[in-house]
């Protein structure tokens, strides 16, 4: 089977300072990889990338997400071929209610694949639906996007606006930081309950907690801009008990001469 | 980096000329101009004697300097002050409308036609200075309303007239409102008897057509004890190099239980991108809450004009009367913007809200100032003002001036002000969702303008959405 999601020696800096130092890394639909590491070791600046964020400068590589060159696209059209960023910090659009935001992106993303833009009464059942899968609350939806909201709430909104757009590919980044182990649950339930063969899901974290809920095929160790080892979920368990000195231990970085 | 950077002028969509011959007065200001202005409008003597005084005092008065806006003098003997379009008669019907006046409102997206029944909303239309139509006429007389143009009211009620002209904003009120006074050309005139509720809402379109011409027009409205009326304005102008003036006065009265709610949305010409041309929108709005528990609401949408300089403010003069301000001012290019609101609290028990949003983008300056006063024996006066600025880009600026008098110590006042930035996250936010920057914005800046678009009529509010996403277009790249 091809690849969804294809990067090869992906090198990223942001203000001469290089962050990605050659990422390779292959997805497939169906599966589910998580990317650990320690802090400071590109993570969040590999999910950034992805997504579109300007400020990052790309030296070399390529990124194609089923067949497209991705890195050609402004972000708003990599959401709409189907790719999704769970923040790590949701943003706050006082006044806009989550309905109206997630109506005008879902009919952005229906425009794209040719299909007709849903009036409100197929919107709100699409809506209805989706909140019952996710366990969120209407009252969520109906409050200006994530004004206001905890910590946990935010979070939980980031996998209902998932479940709304339906992406081929989702990342979550450290989707886990800050939740209580109730809120984990509920936010990973909804994770798997979105997942299919047709779909792929990145789970960025530091930490190994969230892999018991969500249980990803491969996990992938990044440690200062490069995927340093690979494994399958028994590598995330020997990271939970050894923690990240070792693999820091393994990969020194020789000092340039 | 900066994706708020590149800040452009959208096209001005309201910017054709219309080719109707007019009929102009010499160019330039003297009594002789008053009285042929009087004249053309065959207007009765204790109107020419109105406008005289108004002239003589105007000619004492110099010109304000303490806004925070920027502008060349300007020559008063350059403008010409009355320009009446061709042919002009007593219009019966729709059908004897200009035709190519009719195309002109139809460009405006007004239409003069039967269809407006269905939206319930009747015109008035000013073009250049002389009234042109007024729909459902007849509907809204059976309930004994009146609402016509100023000359006609002049002609047909000037007991009304000589009655509360000027009573809210006297021509000694300021050298705007004098130069008003003295050549006003038309208006719109509006009277809702005692207990009547205006079953649609009621509106005016303002649009300055000739070149050179000033607009001056006059609006009055009295609300009887317990009658109710939404009354809307809409202004456009051609696309023209030079500035050009509109001063205009607006007197609401409001007796006893009265509720008026008036709306403006503002778009004249704003100049272009450099800041060549564009309206000088400097405006007297005041109402007066003359009765108990009267209530007088302003909503107001400017987008357009070189220069907006008005305060709609209301006297709360009534016992338990409320004054309600609400505005969202968008600047963008080299407009400038310097507006608020005038809540003066006489009564007893009065209560003001003022709610007030502005929006800098380009080079563009834009200033809140506004005067909430608590007089001696307001007891229990309640003001609550917030004023909110929203900044795009880094060449505009904001600012707010509040000022507050209080005497009497059993007020409540309460005053807040944020300045915020349309932040890239937050667009990227919206980008990553598969929604354009073009369209982050709209929706980011309505959202920063809900609680003021919530007061707006709701086909209005819809038009008040697309005309910030137009004034808005191309100011990021």
């Amino acid at each position: 089977m091809k690849d969804m999601l294809s990067i090869k020696n992906l090198r990223v800096s942001i203000e001469d300072k290089e962050i990605l130092k050659g990422i390779e890394l292959n997805i497939k639909a169906g599966e589910v990889h998580a990317i650990m590491g320690p802090n400071g070791s590109g993570k969040s600046t590999l999910a950034s990338v992805l997504a579109g964020r300007e400020e990052y400068t790309i030296t070399s590589g390529e990124v194609d997400f089923d067949g497209i060159n991705l890195l050609d696209l402004a972000p708003e059209e990599r959401a709409r071929e189907g790719l999704f960023l769970a923040f790590q910090y949701p943003v706050e659009i006082p006044g806009v209610s989550g309905a109206t935001f997630l109506k005008t992106a879902v009919n952005e993303v229906r425009k794209h694949k040719g299909l007709e833009p849903l009036d409100a009464m197929e919107f709100l059942s699409v809506m209805k639906e989706k909140m019952q899968l996710v366990e969120i609350d209407k009252s969520l939806i109906s409050r200006p996007v994530n004004e206001g909201f905890s910590g946990g709430e935010k979070k939980r909104n980031e996998i209902f606006q998932m479940a709304m757009l339906e992406p081929k590919l989702a990342i979550l980044d450290e989707t886990d930081s800050g939740l209580d182990i109730d809120a984990l649950k509920i936010v990973a339930n909804g994770v798997n309950k979105l997942k299919s063969k047709d779909n792929a899901v990145i789970v960025i974290t530091h930490y190994q907690r969230l892999l018991d809920f969500i249980v990803p095929d491969y996990i992938h160790v990044l440690y200062n801009g490069r995927i340093v080892k690979s494994g399958t979920r028994e590598l995330a368990l020997e990271l939970e008990e050894k923690g990240y000195d070792w693999i820091k231990a393994e990969n020194k970085e020789v000092p340039a001469v | 980096m900066d994706i708020l950077d590149k800040v452009t002028q959208a096209e001005y969509k309201y910017g054709f000329v219309s080719d109707i011959e007019s009929d102009a007065a010499p160019m330039g200001l003297s009594e002789d101009i008053v009285r042929f202005i009087s004249a053309k409008k065959n207007e009765p003597e204790f109107m020419l004697e109105y406008r005289l005084k108004a002239y003589n005092h105007w000619l004492t008065m110099e010109v304000p300097k303490w806004q925070n806006v920027n502008f060349p003098d300007i020559d008063y003997q350059k403008i010409i002050y009355y320009s009446a379009p061709k042919p002009k008669k007593v219009l019966n019907s729709l059908d004897e409308v200009d035709p190519e006046l009719r195309a002109t409102f139809e460009k405006l997206g007004i239409s003069l036609d039967e269809q407006k029944r269905l939206s319930n909303v009747a015109v008035d239309a000013v073009l250049d200075s002389v009234s042109v139509a007024t729909t459902f006429r007849s509907k809204l007389a059976e309930l004994g309303i009146i609402f016509c143009s100023f000359s006609e009211a002049v002609k047909d009620h000037p007991d009304l007239i000589k009655k509360y002209l000027g009573t809210v904003v006297p021509y000694t009120d300021n050298f705007f409102a004098a130069l008003n006074a003295a050549v006003f050309s038309d208006g719109s005139f509006c009277y809702i008897p005692q207990g009547v509720r205006c079953p649609m809402e009621l509106s005016t379109y303002f649009r300055i057509n000739a070149a050179n011409t000033g607009q001056f027009e006059r609006t009055l409205l009295i609300a009887e004890a317990g009658s109710y009326v939404s009354y809307l304005e809409g202004c456009t102008a051609p696309v023209r190099d030079e500035n050009q003036l509109h001063a205009a006065v607006v007197e609401l009265i409001a007796m006893d239980r009265a509720h008026i709610k008036y709306s403006t949305v503002q778009n004249w010409y704003p100049g272009d991108k450099n800041g060549k041309g564009g309206i000088y929108n400097f405006v007297t709005k005041r109402g007066l809450c003359a009765g108990v528990e009267s209530k007088i609401s302003w909503t107001q949408v400017e987008t357009g004009s070189a220069i907006t300089w008005k305060y709609p403010g209301c006297i709360l003069k009534g016992d338990g009367s409320i004054g309600e301000f609400y505005s969202v001012a968008l600047t963008n290019n080299c407009q400038q913007a310097d507006t608020g609101t005038k809540m003066i609290h006489i009564g007893k028990n009065t209560k003001s809200t003022i709610i007030s949003k502005g929006i800098s983008a380009g080079r563009s300056n834009n200033s809140y100032r506004g005067l909430v006063k608590i007089n001696k024996n307001a007891h229990n006066a309640r003001n609550f003002s917030q004023c909110d600025s929203l900044l795009m880009g880094d060449q505009c600026g904001a600012n707010t001036f509040p000022y507050l008098e209080v005497d009497n110590s059993t007020a409540t006042v309460e005053h807040e002000a944020t300045t915020s930035k349309i932040g890239e996250d937050q667009i990227f936010y919206c980008n990553q969702r598969g929604i354009s920057t073009e369209d982050a914005i709209g929706l980011i800046v309505n959202g920063y303008c809900k609680e003021v678009f919530n007061q707006l009529p709701m086909e209005f509010a819809v038009e008040a959405q697309k005309l910030l996403a137009v004034s808005l277009e191309g100011s990021v790249g």
